[in-house]
């Protein structure tokens, strides 16, 4: 069986990590199955996770009034689900819901803190990554609100 | 290469007569097809026994709507099925909203085909990746109908395909057919209610889905201009050369045959050179605002 080093090191979100990081990690990781339709977690819950999808797809999906779920963001197999954990209020802003049968690795948010403090290194290259994440997802909200495919007036 | 169409077969005579490219050919709307609530596809064939739309994945004509004015709209049909020609129009302003009044049995003028299209040899034997956005997928479906009609000639392909809504998305119902017979077919909307049950986000978060080799392939986009640049840096991102990456440049033209200068941007004229160029050759007209 595969260990969790070897499941963490697979996933590409770890890619920039070494063995002995990687070890440290793995202590505040744990694996998670959704069946189809189950919430990985919902909008004002605590935030105290961070996933790394290994298989199948989720929803991200903000309540509106009046209007009921409205699915703002698909992620899938391959990439890192929620950022809540790192800063106050902890608390989700979205709902997240298995949109397929997911299976993921799911590391504690408050272990992952700690961690930071006392290993700046890792800490550091966990925030780049992460920073990278959040560029990439910054620049398609940027080009979401373009709407790019709307006829120019 | 100047592809200006100037000899069509008579189907009466049998013979090949010559064409004017700056006459449109008259011509006849044999189907129409609303695809959505602003999209729709016409099948045209020729009046006065004329058959024969020879045309190259990306081409173009110019369609005249009588007493309104011309337009120029890609080829979006199957190549092999050439007595009719089909081209899918956005009625985005006047001369579109001409297009889209036509009914089976009314007529307009035709002339073309026009420019150089994609890159279909050079990718011959390589992986291809295909990134469409809203009515750009309408110029890729030609480069999808050769591309089945030899699939063992190509290496891997996907389509990556973004619109605004679910209901903006085009062809959906040939996906499953594409799928089926080998091509990877990614769809995403940028928007949607909580009753689509497919993928939300832009179309340039699709790349990271695409799990073969992109080093080497060759890339197809048309689109927005915006989206088009984003689609390259996420394709640069997974090292694709410039020059292996081929945009379609949709501005404005006139004349569609290099004469009028309309469209010339330095040593290039869209409808002449173009409108498919690889991107490293076309890379600074990006930054011109209007042509
Ligand atoms: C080579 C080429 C291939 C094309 N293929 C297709 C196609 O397959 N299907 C299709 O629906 N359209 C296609 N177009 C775009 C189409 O030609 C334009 O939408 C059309 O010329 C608009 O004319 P109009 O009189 O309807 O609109 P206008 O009244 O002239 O303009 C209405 C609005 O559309 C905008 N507009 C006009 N032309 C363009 C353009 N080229 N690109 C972006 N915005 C424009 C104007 O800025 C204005 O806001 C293609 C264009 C080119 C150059």
């Amino acid at each position: 069986m595969r260990s969790m080093v070897q499941k963490l090191a697979e996933h590409p979100f770890m890619t920039e990590f070494v063995d002995e990081q990687l070890e440290l990690i793995a202590r505040g990781a744990g694996e998670v199955e959704f069946e189809e339709g189950a919430f990985l977690f919902r909008e004002h819950e605590d935030a105290d996770r961070f996933y790394l999808i290994v298989e199948g797809s989720v929803a991200l999906k903000i309540h509106v009034p009046q209007t009921g779920p409205v699915p703002i963001q698909t992620l899938s197999a391959g990439q890192a689900l929620g950022w809540s954990w790192m800063m106050p209020p902890y608390k989700w802003h979205f709902d997240a819901r298995a949109f397929s049968p997911v299976k993921a690795i799911v590391l504690d948010g408050e272990y992952l803190r700690r961690l930071f403090q006392d290993n700046s290194e890792i800490g550091y290259r966990f925030l780049r990554r992460i920073t990278m994440v959040l560029a990439e997802r910054l620049q398609a909200t940027r080009l979401q609100l373009l709407d790019v495919y709307q006829v120019a007036t | 290469m100047n592809a200006v169409l100037t000899q069509v077969r008579d189907n009466r005579s049998n013979k090949i007569e010559p064409v004017d490219p700056m006459t449109p050919a008259p011509c006849r709307v044999m189907r129409r097809r609303r695809e959505n609530h602003d999209t729709f596809t016409l099948e045209i064939a020729h009046e006065n026994g004329l058959v024969g739309f020879e045309f190259q994945p990306g081409q173009f004509n110019m369609l005249y709507v009588h007493g309104v004015g011309e337009v120029p709209i890609s080829i979006s049909g199957d190549f092999r099925k050439s007595d009719r020609i089909i081209h899918t129009t956005r009625d985005v302003g006047t001369v579109t909203r001409g297009l889209a009044r036509l009914r089976a049995g009314d007529t307009l003028g035709i002339r073309g085909p026009f420019g150089v299209g994609w890159p279909m040899r050079s990718a011959e034997g390589r992986n291809v990746v295909i990134v469409a956005g809203g009515i750009g997928l309408a110029p890729l479906r030609p480069v999808i109908y050769q591309i089945l009609a030899a699939r063992s000639h190509f290496g891997q392909v996907a389509l990556l395909y973004g619109a605004r809504t679910p209901e903006d998305l085009l062809f959906r119902r040939e996906f499953n057919a594409w799928r089926r017979k080998g091509i990877v077919v990614h769809e995403t909307v940028d928007r949607a209610d909580g009753s689509w049950r497919g993928h939300v986000g832009v179309v340039t978060a699709m790349i990271q889905k695409v799990e073969f080799e992109l080093v080497g392939a060759i890339g197809m986009i048309c689109g927005p201009e915006v989206m088009i640049r984003f689609t390259v840096n996420g394709l640069r991102g997974r090292n694709m050369a410039g020059n292996d990456i081929y945009v379609s440049m949709e501005r404005n033209m006139k004349c569609a045959v290099g004469f009028c200068g309309h469209c010339q941007y330095g040593p290039e004229f869209i409808c002449r050179d173009g409108p498919v160029f690889p991107y490293d050759r076309i890379e600074r007209l990006f930054a011109i605002r209007e042509l």
